[in-house]
């Protein structure tokens, strides 16, 4: 708000101090729980064990250096790099294709004077409020053979509405002109959306994507319904044997490799939202742009 | 008339509808097949006769889920989960938006929304990993409430009924305040200026121009997203839910989600669960036209 002429009355300055900390307090808050655990994984386990409360700084002293056997462990676990592979795998498959798929349908949902335009467009919306539910579709899905297999989860999920949404909205902004011009050189449909749309509309493109592989990469439920095999489970099933199931794995059977399963855990943690935090910000504006143009549209 | 018209559209369109018939084929297999799907519901599901041809049993699931004793407890969980949900997450990602815009330091106000979106960032499962480790027997949330002197003792949390609700309620809040907000800043930076300055020049000060410009600027907004939310009420968070809780807290974390998934993924009952999700899903429903409808008629915001 740029109102910098009006007079601050006192009243307005106490309230600026309390808000300023106010959201400061919350900004601390929310980055707490994420800075105690990346300390925690490389701080001494016995001090960890002694020490009460959250942690704002490693814990190491002289006897106790700082450790790095937690990520020793965590990347000497197969499952988890194997988790990683199939994880960026589903993301990099999952995520082109459907972009793709979103994309051409925006592109046509974007054009005027189609009559079928307006049933699509019901067929699409009813799907936002109704559903089939769980049991339902994994019967479907189990119907198509495609439980425990790959497709399970670069398909199923691939087309959103919201996507759908913010594409054709922002194909309707581009000026009509260019598209004109193109047309009469004789360009196809193809061509027109190859060529001529997708280059202009590249940032929202991006969005798609972008919303899509953060999708993928944090989502544990379809693959934990769907999955059987080991070799195929994306990363977040590995995080939670490792983080939910921790009392039962191997690790706290050995007490002198007990003290350690905490260290481990921190390690997965960190190994876990680092590559999002290291993209984060420069990321972040893209999804910021796709949550304000889905809701003006939604 | 209207059959021939079609039929020039698509003639002349033909390469255009091309572009989205993978879309028409998707929406079919992944959503309106499944719809069909919900007869599974009414049968008593056998593998040989597949989801159309079993035997037909009526209401019975229905019956059984009414008069069975986890009918009331996942009922119950479920509402009062989401209710407290919407009392303390809906009012929330607002009211942190209002002070966010207080700001006039634009650099401090930037940190604070970088900060405070990331932890929307993190997968569920990890967040869940987080909460065990904070709210075990020698976590940090536990140690902290044993050193303000609310807990007697140190205990993990997460086995005592009475706490469940809270921890789900806190984090979700922690999680999705700030994220949550993004809406509500871009519906405030859409109030048009020259309505502050007319307010100025009536003599209004911050607080009068918050309450007349401000939120009536942002209420179509408000009133969009509460339709929504109301219309997912029987949606409680069951991704988390089954990544924290355990049999020691079916009393007060087993919701109709959790409970479909038990029944119907692990104990395989299909025709059974089906019911169960259809039930939530016709709640779902009638409560979205129910809060569509009043806000219609009294707000003149409306989601159709």
């Amino acid at each position: 708000m740029n109102l910098n002429f009006v007079i601050k009355t006192p009243s307005r300055r106490v309230f600026e101090v309390i808000n300023y900390i106010i959201l400061g307090c919350f900004g601390i808050i929310c980055l707490l729980p994420v800075l105690h655990c990346i300390w925690a994984s490389v701080s001494d386990p016995t001090l960890m064990a002694q020490h009460s409360g959250i942690i704002l700084y490693p814990l190491f002293d002289d006897a106790h250096p700082i450790t790095w056997y937690g990520y020793k462990m965590v990347f000497g676990n197969n499952s988890l790099l194997m988790g990683y592979a199939n994880t960026i795998f589903y993301c990099a498959v999952g995520g082109a294709f459907s972009t793709i798929v979103c994309t051409m349908g925006g592109f046509v949902l974007s054009r005027k004077g189609l009559i079928l335009k307006k049933y699509i467009m019901i067929l699409i919306t009813i799907t936002m409020f109704f559903n089939g539910g769980m049991i339902p579709t994994y019967m479907v899905i189990k119907g198509l053979h495609m439980l425990d297999t790959r497709w399970v989860m670069i398909i199923p999920m691939a087309v959103n509405v919201m996507s759908l949404v913010i594409i054709r909205t922002a194909i309707q902004g581009m000026p009509d002109s260019l598209e004109e011009s193109a047309r009469l050189d004789g360009a196809g449909n193809f061509v027109i959306l190859f060529r001529i749309v997708i280059p202009l509309v590249k940032a929202t493109v991006a969005v798609l994507a972008l919303q899509y592989i953060l999708m993928k990469w944090n989502s544990y439920f379809e693959a934990m319904i769907y999955l059987q095999t080991r070799a195929l489970y994306p990363l977040q099933v590995i995080l939670k044997e490792i983080l939910t199931e921790s009392d039962s794995s191997s690790l706290t059977y050995d007490p002198e490799l007990a003290k350690y399963s905490d260290l481990v855990e921190y390690c997965t943690i960190v190994v876990a939202i680092l590559p999002i935090f290291c993209f984060y910000p420069f990321i972040l504006k893209y999804f910021t742009k796709g949550m304000m143009v889905g809701s003006l549209k939604g | 008339m209207r059959l021939l018209e079609l039929k020039r559209d698509w003639r002349m369109n033909k390469g255009l509808y091309l572009l989205i018939i993978p879309v028409v084929i998707y929406l079919i297999i992944f959503n309106y097949v499944p719809m069909a799907g919900i007869v599974l519901g009414f049968e008593r599901f056998t593998p040989k006769n597949g989801v159309f041809m079993s035997e037909w049993v009526g209401l019975k699931h229905f019956v059984t889920f009414f008069s069975s004793v986890f009918f009331i407890r996942v009922l119950k969980n479920t509402l009062i989960l989401s209710l407290y949900s919407i009392i303390f997450g809906f009012p929330a990602p607002i009211l942190f938006a209002l002070l966010l815009n207080e700001l006039d330091n634009e650099y401090y106000k930037k940190v604070i929304q970088v900060v405070s979106y990331m932890p929307n960032f993190i997968s569920t499962v990890v967040i869940s990993g987080i909460i065990i480790d904070f709210v075990a027997s020698d976590g940090v949330i536990t140690d902290l409430l044993v050193g303000i002197g609310f807990l007697r003792e140190a205990k993990n949390l997460l086995s005592v009924p009475e706490y469940f609700r809270s921890i789900m309620v806190l984090t979700d809040l922690w999680q999705q305040v700030g994220f949550g907000s993004i809406l509500f800043l871009a519906a405030l930076t859409g109030i048009d200026q020259e309505l502050y300055e007319a307010a100025v020049i009536d003599g209004a000060n911050r607080w009068k121009q918050t309450m007349h410009v401000t939120i009536p600027g942002i209420m179509p907004t408000v009133v969009i997203m509460l339709i929504m939310r109301i219309g997912g009420l029987m949606n409680a968070n069951q991704e988390k839910i089954l990544l924290l809780y355990n049999p020691l807290i079916y009393e007060t974390s087993d919701v109709i989600g959790t409970f479909v998934y038990r029944k119907g993924l692990l104990e395989a009952d299909y025709g059974y669960s089906t019911a169960v999700g259809l039930f939530n899903s016709a709640v779902n429903v009638i409560l979205l036209f129910i809060a569509n409808g009043v806000s219609r008629k009294y707000s003149e915001t409306s989601l159709f």
